[in-house]
């Protein structure tokens, strides 16, 4: 049986004057990858960091209507940003790594915020496994994450997510930085971590989202367009719009 | 054709001569100019540095012995600014950065900084007089000097800090508050040991100048002689720049104590480059594991 972890209810969203997002509902599914596409623009990237609230952070913007987390409006003035964001994690576009030790990237925020402060090796490791770098990383662990390569890097910062235990974990166009092969790791990584996590993915690459998600939106000026099963909107979409994307006709 | 060619490229090329010329030229002047300035204190004042004059007070109305109570002097202060202009300095900084909104208020504390900048260092050693000497009844002593020259640095403090803060990939901001690391805690352990390098390389510039002026602390801490040292920061102090400027226009006898003149002035660039060279140690080990 599904069940919908975030609600979004006639969400707009505003960049100073300008609306990025309109009247936007939807429902996320709990323990499913959910892609969400569209061209450059579309608000996609726009509407993920509105997911942790990221967005508070640019000066000007103003959201309308509800995003429930767990039946939570997580905009709600008696919420606390810092909580929703120990809750839903974020991924972004280039590897992020802090210029610390591996060791420290991973404890970095358990440390700060209290988590499995009793046994920190051991939720680093877990964390690591996780990503699928602990074999690459386990005798350089006090190493500086610098030094490691832009596909490793990435997995620490999906290793460093996962430390603290989110029950989300927003990705945004995780793999757009990297090689093809850096690239099919995030992407198995992703498919092994769906069973713990609901995943959202911002993706610019088609086939990508085909490959690993179950649920795939498509959005355009702002809009979502259609949201429908994977399988679904890459085979039989309802809208032409959708189509004529899919199919490189534009954007 | 061909010579028409040959013509252009050579005037090219003696242009670009030209123009390297007068950079070398700009370049090898201020070296000399400093090589200059070095070299005229060196020899006047090498003369008269021994292991006496460094660790014995002045003796004879200032015309023998050594210039020991200044140099403790200068040093006292200049760490009492570092002490009071660094907190303040990077604690505004990460308020403008990090807090405020862009706006009027903003705006308005922007330009009092850059006045701050602007204003002259004797301005504020009145200013230290009449607030912190004569109002909150400090005396002429070790902490007015060291608030005055705190206030003195604070514009560049701020300016330095404000940069370095910049310069900090928001990256690591964003990366820090998506984990549920509070906006406080993302500041104190992310952005501000990254900056610090940064706001260190700065302040270099903010202390050497406390250090070597004379003005802000004639009034507030500097003692014309003093043979005991100071025993709490309510005292008054001896320092260098003060004995340099006491020796060379109203000593007993200004002739007599040329190269003792000179020599202060060579202990207190010394001091001076020490300072900065401490500054620069902590700032390449701190820089040693934070590459991004």
């Amino acid at each position: 049986m599904d069940s919908d972890i975030i609600k979004l209810n006639k969400v707009n969203f505003y960049y100073g004057p300008t609306r990025a997002l309109t009247d936007i509902t939807m429902n996320f599914v709990k323990n499913k990858v959910t892609a969400l596409i569209g061209p450059s623009g579309c608000g996609k990237s726009t509407l993920l960091r509105l997911l942790n609230r990221m967005n508070d952070l640019i000066d000007g913007t103003r959201v309308e209507g509800e995003i429930l987390f767990e039946d939570k409006n997580i905009y709600a003035s008696d919420v606390d940003s810092v909580e929703i964001r120990r809750k839903i994690g974020m991924v972004f576009q280039k590897p992020n790594p802090f210029p610390k030790t591996i060791y420290n990237n991973i404890s970095y925020g358990p440390k700060l915020t209290g988590i499995g402060a009793d046994n920190m090796d051991a939720l680093v490791e877990r964390s690591l496994r996780q990503a699928v770098l602990w074999d690459e990383v386990k005798d350089i662990l006090n190493k500086s994450a610098m030094n490691l390569s832009g596909g490793q890097q990435q997995r620490l910062c999906i290793a460093r997510a996962l430390a603290m235990k989110p029950d989300v974990l927003l990705m945004d166009e995780p793999t757009s930085a990297l090689d093809p092969i850096s690239t099919a790791k995030i992407e198995e990584l992703i498919e092994e971590l769906k069973k713990d996590y609901t995943i959202i993915i911002v993706t610019h690459n088609m086939q990508q989202a085909a490959r690993i998600s179950d649920e795939t939106a498509f959005f355009y000026i702002g809009n979502l367009v259609e949201y429908n099963k994977t399988e679904k909107i890459f085979t039989n979409p309802d809208v032409k719009q959708t189509e004529d994307y899919i199919t490189g006709r534009f954007g | 054709m061909q010579l028409i060619k040959n013509n252009s490229m050579t005037w090219r090329y003696f242009k670009q001569g030209l123009f390297f010329t007068c950079v070398r030229a700009s370049a090898l002047v201020i070296t000399l100019a400093l090589g200059g300035i070095i070299f005229y204190i060196l020899y006047n004042g090498l003369s008269v540095i021994n292991w006496d004059f460094i660790t014995k007070p002045p003796t004879d109305a200032m015309t023998k012995g050594g210039i020991m109570p200044a140099i403790l002097g200068t040093i006292y202060l200049t760490l009492g600014a570092i002490a009071i202009g660094l907190p303040l300095g990077i604690a505004s900084a990460i308020y403008l950065t990090e807090y405020a909104k862009e706006g009027r208020v903003v705006r308005f504390i922007k330009v009092g900084i850059n006045c701050l900048a602007g204003v002259p260092s004797v301005v504020f050693g009145l200013f230290g007089l009449g607030f912190f000497v004569i109002f909150l009844k400090f005396g002429s002593s070790i902490l007015a000097g060291s608030l005055t020259l705190g206030f003195l640095i604070l514009p560049t403090i701020i300016g330095a800090s404000e940069e370095a803060l910049k310069s900090v990939p928001q990256t690591f901001r964003e990366a820090s508050l998506s984990l549920g690391v509070s906006k406080w805690q993302t500041i104190f352990r992310i952005v501000l040991p990254n900056a610090l390098p940064g706001i260190l390389t700065g302040s270099i510039l903010g202390i050497g100048r406390a250090a070597g002026e004379t003005a802000p602390i004639m009034f507030t801490a500097a003692a014309f002689f003093t043979a005991k040292l100071p025993s709490s920061m309510f005292d008054e102090v001896m320092a260098l720049p003060y004995h340099i400027y006491v020796l060379a226009t109203a000593g007993t006898n200004i002739e007599a104590t040329r190269p003792i003149q000179y020599g202060t002035v060579l202990v207190l660039v010394a001091v001076v480059l020490g300072i900065d060279l401490i500054a620069i140690v902590i700032r390449g080990y701190m820089r040693k594991n934070k590459r991004w």
